[in-house]
């Protein structure tokens, strides 16, 4: 039978057998599982139905847990039942699944296996989370490959429904999740040959009906408990032979073979290694080039891991094996050895105790831990672990992949040693995320897989910031089958999509001899040479390098294509490739674009056309000089004279090395300095803004809006002019709060993302031109040295004192130094403004729990952190716990402040004696609730610390200990909508009924930004969002108002852009309250479909329309039996409508489908209207606090 | 007896002389039978913007771009996916089959390409879709100064004749007032091969927000003396052109229809005043003409149209003057 043969990644290939095979879906996003349960939202939103002609009902939950339980419940009243998910998600299915498979009950779930959080956070592929499950009682089966991502999917519904026991189904998370390759794909015939009809026909039966009732899920006792848990045995025992009957029936239908262990190599090895997962692809190469040089080795596959069937395993053991290398992708600390290396010994020692053991004695086992967090893992390193097998006295337990300079486990591998098969075409592109450079290549692979018998295979890497990020595509295709699981090493055509990356990268470093090089330069054949820098000409020349080039941008913006030069140079690329004939490569490019952009209208097709046709005659060969004669090098990575960690560890992550680092740079306990982001200077701005002193109004407004705290202002005494650099400019400032001083706005260049938010918040404008303002947009490389230089100046200048400055003021917060800067979330972020004026306010005494999302990745993601400190080294601390505990992992931190600051009281009441009873009241009673109050109290401190430390007593080392804890800290929650309004709610209610002192700042996005816009309860009516492709049905959760229901929690509505004096005085009114606070902050974000540039017009809009009221309420006016819900913003003045139609997320819908856009866009008016005459009722309502507190 | 207030406009026999013009009040279905049931004896509808389907297509494709490929963790973008779009002008062209298999009254398509291609292509799809006539909605803010007046001229002449040679239902074409030889444009618009013309375009008016000192598009409904402009013209061209003529802009009352058709118009067309009292208007308008044409004892709107065109009135200098002149020999008082 014909199959189609398609281009998919690994997600696609799962979830397309799981949405046939599938009645209800229950899924959540978290990477890189959410393409599973995007694509099939998606297919069930598009009507797409499965085997049985039915259309899956897929549900978004508000948490992986709470998508095990439905999962569950629709199990239970006989659905066929999946489910996608992967690292802490899984986790979180835990207890759902041990009653699931207690209870076999028959379903899958396909998990792309990630990194667990430990010591950090990492959203790359192990099987750490995986191997957290495999005691639950599902069934385990192992993809290795994208094809068998979707073989294994069929196998894992097609057993799992004849054996009741529920399957876990994974590959590797991004290796194979995210690898876009070609695969057969399997036909309904074929699924339906493969599910028993009659194993469904049982799973419905065993539903819960009231036609036929049942009692599951009893409580038992000491009684019966144990044998019932006992009684599903032979349903467990069953597993192998149904997994090994449904593999057989694939192989039947499609001739590809798989059984549960499979052996690969000499028949009669010595030295074999056992792995699953991705890494197969590698073992397959090494064992294929270490067997035709006549070595005696070979890979035992795993595919079902568990019920680990030991019979079938020995069968294919070649009765010759000496010793085995077992590979772990996980790390158990404590254990004996990792699960897989356990499972292997004790089913040697279990065979040989029974007299099964096929060959004559226990071969000696060794086990090595590899591939971490997508640690790549390459066909060298196989060798290693088959070397290191080899030995006489090899290393019982190993890791590969590092240099382990600490406990000395790590095995060398030889970085020369590779599988490079000439056949197979290796092709680097190094691009930007926002230039289409990956979407080509995805599109390049389809037509080498689509147009050619070859096979194809292409893996994208990207940058950890999310502005101005590379990103490198990884493309082979060849005639056999691919197998290489790893990164491009060397490449015989390398292409670099933007020239700005020259100075930055050395992307001709991976190129081999003889490679061809496509460069995108607008600087011609002639003119580009002498703009390369020196190592790269002398690459160019040493590898005898082909070198092209071609204007890119030029021939994209002559067809309206503005900076998407992607076509362009993937015409280019098959030009150079001759992977087809010219011709055929331009009606297949055209073939492509018209179907992946074709539905998005003519005009796009066509433009992209006019660049396909207009790539070839840009093209040019550059006539290679026979000398490097540039001068120009690649940026360092960071400046000099940076601290030493920064120096050792830090610049060489920034410098893309980071591989290189030995286990000994690395801190034991995932703790790191602050203050880093400074050094990484990615100036990635094509154009910065640029103040003109004679028209500034003095207004703050623009560096309160910087989402990169790239834009400041400082107040100093005009003496200090005196060294001020050549143009660095100044103004008398205006009113009343800084007499005497002058001030200065000033860009730090490389900082800067170019967005613009800036300069549009603006507000003062030339006499004489209306067009130039205070600040402005200029093309950075005029200014670059100049800013550069003013900077540093700028730097230099005191800090204002913050004791005299009105901190609560919208000027007064501006003139404090952001101790939260350069961050690389997306350029303009809405939620970034926020989180840098806390940290002006209370950066200097504030710890912060940072719940999982983007505020995490801009905050914590290697290698730097925005997080800073002031001259006297204080600032924000910060942790990460995961998504869903947040505001109770803040909780605690401020019970241990509490703890520890009476405790200190105490330790100080008993060294009365030393420090005597003036300062120890002056501690106790201190009044701390101003910048003075504060400073004093740390005066106090530092008057105690010095007596203290020249007493030296035990009680005084003592209270030394606990010192620090009497200055008042300031406990900040942070997160997202996804955070507080779904995964994390129920602690925040908890968190806001302890009446404990914390601020909970909700950056809400309304939607789930960081795993790419799927819609959550913050989500708005009307909206357009992933898993509500339709426009959201119901509205929004009206957290604030569920705070408020408490009456002694502080909360407040905020919109910076629509009133920032509201903004800065909600934060400090907050913050200032003893008590829980909480504060919703309206952040716009890519997700909404608009220009970020733009993004404080939108908040205007949003609260001039009632979308979002900002409103205060204080539980101290209750107190003061008054009113306490102040409503901010005045009567709506313009309908909802106006402001959905400048948001794509609203606009998108009125085209798609105007008739359910108006009837939405209606209900969401009434919504406002609604809200605001509730809202204005509650203004005039008095409230007293709840009952007093009478635990104390 | 009864005042017969039928006309005849692009060939097509008309009720009354009251036509709907292009407004927001023709974007749905509803919308247009509203406006046949108010009385309208033919509708325009707004123009299909070759420009905007263009943008509009582009901005969808920028906007699903918008952060993919930034990071790993939003790979794919940001915002759902669709089947369709509808960013082609699928929408438009449905919307013109449909009034036509509803609607009693003839349905004229308007239309505003941006190419030459756009311009046929268009014409030739709104043609299919069963449209009774075709409104060209032209207009060139010639702002460079390169561009000279003949060049302008030649190119709504050469657009006038590559629509005309595509379709074969009657084609009108709507212009704005700003030629240097107006009438001269105009025969040469007949000649390229209008059946009709409609006078005149308003353009879309830029203001100053003075607070903000911003530029704001702005448009403001039309007022009565605007009518001034199409009625002068009109006049002067009733005749002299082999065209049914069309005016619009500043057709607000029953007394404005009237002073429009005595200057020769076929139809008028409204459309500030069903915005600003909807349109069941267009039936006070009505009543308003027939009761004058009967109190003025008129047998048919066919017999006062261009009753008072330049070639009929006794002094046809007084469409021409652009300035008062004093006289010595005539007697007038000045109205007070």
């Amino acid at each position: 039978m014909d199959r189609p043969i398609v281009t998919v990644d690994g997600n696609e290939a799962a979830a397309y057998v799981a949405h046939k095979l599938s009645e209800v879906i229950a899924i959540y996003p978290i990477t890189p599982s959410t393409a599973m349960g995007e694509m099939a939202d998606a297919w069930s939103a598009a009507g797409r139905t499965n085997l049985w002609r039915n259309i899956p009902t897929v549900m978004e939950m508000q948490s992986e847990g709470g998508a095990a339980g439905a999962c569950h419940g629709a199990i239970q009243a006989g659905a066929l039942t999946t489910t996608f998910t992967a690292s802490q998600g899984l986790l979180l299915m835990i207890p759902n699944m041990y009653k699931i498979a207690g209870e076999l009950s028959s379903t899958v779930i396909h998990v792309s296996a990630r990194t667990v959080a430990t010591h950090a956070l990492s959203i790359f592929g192990d099987h750490s989370d995986v191997m957290a499950v495999r005691q639950t009682g599902f069934a385990m089966l192992a993809s290795a490959s994208v094809q068998e991502a979707q073989d294994m999917a069929a196998v894992a519904h097609a057993a799992s429904l004849r054996t009741r026991v529920p399957f876990v189904h994974f590959f590797d998370g991004f290796r194979t999740s995210s690898e876009v390759a070609k695969i057969e794909r399997l036909t309904d015939d074929d699924l339906r040959a493969m599910i028993d009809p009659e194993a469904v026909a049982a799973h419905r039966a065993r539903a819960m009906d009231p036609e036929h009732p049942v009692l599951r899920g009893t409580a038992q006792n000491p009684d019966v408990f144990f044998q019932a848990r006992e009684a599903s045995n032979p349903f467990h025992a069953a597993v192998p032979a149904k997994v090994q009957e449904s593999m057989d029936e694939l192989a039947d239908l499609t001739g590809r073979r798989y059984r549960l262990f499979d052996y690969y190599g000499a028949p009669d090895a010595e030295r074999v290694v056992v792995l699953m997962g991705s890494g197969v692809g590698a073992a397959l190469e090494a064992i294929g080039r270490l067997t035709s040089e006549g070595e005696k080795v070979g890979v035992l596959v795993v595919r079902l891991y568990r019920p680990f069937a030991t019979e079938a395993f020995m069968a294919v053991l070649p009765k010759t094996v000496k010793s085995l290398a077992v590979l772990d992708r996980t790390k158990e600390p404590g254990a004996l050895g990792e699960p897989l290396y356990q499972d292997v010994v004790t089913s040697l020692v279990e065979a040989a105790s029974q007299g099964t053991l096929p060959m004559e004695s226990i071969p000696r086992v060794i086990g090595g831990r590899y591939g971490l967090s997508s640690k790549e893992f390459t066909p060298a390193m196989v060798k290693a672990a088959l070397d290191e097998a080899g030995k006489d006295d090899p290393k019982l337990h190993f890791t590969l992949g590092i240099v382990d300079d600490v406990t000395h486990l790590s095995l060398a591998h030889d970085e020369e040693w590779d599988t490079d098969s000439a056949k197979v075409v290796r092709a680097l592109f190094f691009g930007l995320g926002s230039d289409g450079t990956v979407g080509a290549n995805k599109n390049s692979v389809k037509i080498i897989g689509e147009h050619t018998p070859m096979h194809a295979q292409g893996y994208f890497v990207y940058d950890s910031k999310k502005s101005g990020a590379m990103t490198v595509s990884h493309l082979r295709f060849g005639d056999g089958e691919i197998l290489s699981t790893y990164l491009i090493d060397k490449a015989s055509f390398v292409a670099c999509h933007q020239f700005g990356l020259m100075e930055k990268v050395d992307v001709l470093s991976r190129a081999k001899k003889g490679a061809k090089f496509l460069l995108n330069s607008p600087y011609g054949k002639d003119g580009t040479w002498d703009r390369l820098t020196r190592d790269t000409q002398k690459q160019i020349i040493d590898k005898q390098i082909e070198f092209y080039v071609v204007d890119g941008y030029q021939v994209a913006a002559e067809a309206g294509l503005g900076g998407r030069i992607n076509t362009v140079l993937q015409t280019c690329f098959f030009a150079l490739a001759g992977i087809l004939p010219a011709d055929e490569a331009v009606e297949a490019i055209k073939e492509s674009i018209r179907k992946t952009y074709g539905k998005r209208g003519e005009t796009v097709l066509t433009r992209n056309f006019a660049a396909v046709d207009g790539s070839i005659a840009a093209l040019h060969r550059v006539d290679v000089p026979a000398e490097a004669t540039s001068t120009k090098r690649l940026r360092p990575a960071v400046p000099d004279q940076v601290p030493d960690f920064v120096e050792r560890v830090t610049s060489m992550i920034i410098d893309g090395k980071g591989d290189l680092l030995p286990v000994s740079a690395m801190p034991v306990d995932g703790t790191f300095p602050t203050a880093t982001a400074q050094y990484e200077k990615r100036s990635i701005a094509m154009e910065i803004p640029i103040w003109d002193s004679e028209i500034c109004i003095d207004c703050a407004r623009c560096p309160l809006v910087c989402p990169h705290a790239a834009i400041r202002v400082k107040y100093y005494d005009p003496a200090l002019l005196a060294d001020a650099p050549e143009g660095f400019q100044h103004a008398e400032t205006r009113g009343k709060d800084f007499p005497g001083k002058v001030f200065t706005i000033q860009v730090a260049p490389d900082d800067c993302t170019g967005c613009g938010v800036c300069v549009n918040i603006c507000p003062a404008k030339s006499k004489e031109e209306v067009k130039h303002k205070a600040i402005n947009m200029v093309g950075k490389d005029d200014y670059l040295d100049r800013e550069r230089v003013n900077y540093s100046f700028f730097l230099d200048l005191p800090e204002v004192d913050r004791t005299t400055v009105n901190v609560t003021s919208l000027k007064g917060s501006q003139s404090l130094l952001p101790l939260f800067e350069y961050s690389g979330a997306c350029s303009g972020c809405g939620e970034t403004p926020y989180v840098k004026l806390v940290s002006q306010l209370f950066g200097d005494r504030m710890i912060v729990a940072n719940a999982t999302g983007c505020s995490s990745i801009y905050g914590g993601n290697l290698p730097t952190t925005p997080w800073a400190v002031d001259a006297d080294g204080r600032g924000p601390t910060w942790s990460n716990s995961l998504f869903e505990d947040n505001a109770e992992f803040g909780l605690g931190m401020r019970l241990a402040i509490d703890q520890r600051s009476q405790a200190a009281f105490e330790a100080l009441a008993d060294v009365a004696d030393v420090i005597g009873d003036d300062l120890l009241l002056g501690v106790v009673n201190a009044e701390q609730t101003s910048e003075q109050g504060i400073k004093d109290q740390r005066g106090r401190v530092a008057e105690i610390r010095s007596i203290l430390e020249k007493e030296g007593s035990p009680r005084a080392r003592w209270a030394l200990s606990l010192l620090d804890s009497v200055i008042r800290k300031s406990v900040w929650i942070m997160g997202g909508d996804g955070w507080a309004y779904d995964i994390g709610f129920g602690g925040l209610d908890h968190v806001m009924a302890s009446g404990r002192d914390v601020n909970m700042l909700v950056l809400d996005t309304e939607v789930y930004s960081n795993t790419g816009g799927q819609a959550s309860k913050a989500t708005p009516r009307a909206a357009i969002a992933k898993f509500a492709s339709g426009g959201k049905v119901t509205g929004k959760k009206d957290l604030g108002m569920i705070a408020m229901a408490y009456g002694n929690v502080y909360v407040a509505q905020i919109a910076m852009g629509a009133n920032m004096s509201q903004t800065v005085r909600a934060i400090a009114e907050a913050e200032s309250y003893r008590g829980p606070s909480l504060i919703i902050a309206y952040s716009p974000c890519i997700a909404h479909g608009i220009d970020m540039a733009d993004q404080m017009d939108h908040q205007k809009d949003a609260v001039a329309t009632g979308y979002w009221p900002m409103y205060r309420f204080d539980p101290r006016m209750a107190a003061s039996e008054e009113h306490p819900f102040a409503l901010d913003s005045r009567e709506p003045t313009m309908p909802f409508a106006d402001f959905a139609k400048t948001e794509a997320r609203f606009a998108m819908l009125t085209r798609t489908n105007p008739e359910r856009a108006d009837r939405l866009f209606a209900a969401a008016q009434e919504d406002i209207t609604e809200r605001r005459r509730w809202y204005e009722q509650l203004a005039g309502v008095e409230r007293g606090l709840p009952g007093e507190d009478v635990s104390s | 007896m009864t005042v017969n207030l039928k006309t005849t406009y692009l060939g097509l026999e008309l009720d009354t002389p009251l036509v709907a013009s292009a407004s927001p009040l023709g974007r749905t279905i509803e919308g247009l039978h509203r406006l046949a049931n108010a009385g309208a004896s033919a509708v325009v509808l707004p123009s299909l913007f070759e420009e905007q389907i263009e943008y509009d297509s582009y901005q969808v494709h920028e906007t699903l771009e918008l952060g993919a490929e930034s990071f790993p963790e939003h790979a794919t973008g940001f915002l759902p996916e669709f089947e369709a779009y509808n960013t082609g002008p699928e929408h438009y062209i449905d919307l013109v089959a449909r009034a036509r298999e509803e609607l009693a009254i003839p349905v004229i398509a308007s239309l505003n390409g941006a190419t030459t291609g756009g311009w046929v292509e268009y014409a030739r799809r709104l043609e299919a879709a069963g449209a009774s006539a075709l409104e060209l909605n032209v207009y060139f803010i010639a702002t460079d100064v390169e561009d000279t007046s003949t060049a302008v001229e030649q190119r709504y002449l050469d657009l006038v004749a590559a629509v005309r040679e595509t379709i074969d239902i009657p084609l009108a074409v709507k212009v704005g007032p700003y030629f240097s030889a107006m009438a001269n444009m105009a025969r040469r618009l007949t000649e390229a091969g209008a059946d009709g013309l409609v006078l005149f375009n308003r353009f879309y008016q830029p203001d100053i927000h003075l607070e903000d000192l911003e530029v704001v598009p702005n448009v403001q409904l039309s007022t009565p003396m605007e009518l001034r402009l199409p009625l002068r013209w009109i006049a002067i061209l009733k005749g002299r052109v082999n065209a049914s003529l069309a005016a619009t802009t500043g057709v607000h009352s029953g007394e404005d229809v009237l002073k429009l058709l005595l200057a020769g118009a076929d139809v008028t067309m409204m459309c500030s005043a069903l915005l600003r009292h909807g349109p069941e208007w267009i039936r006070t308008v009505e009543e308003a003409v027939r009761e004058w044409l009967e109190s003025h004892e008129y047998q048919s709107v066919e017999q006062m149209k261009g009753s008072m065109s330049q070639a009929s009135v006794p002094d046809p200098a007084a469409f021409e003057r652009s300035n008062y002149m004093e006289s010595l020999i005539t007697y007038s008082t000045p109205n007070v």
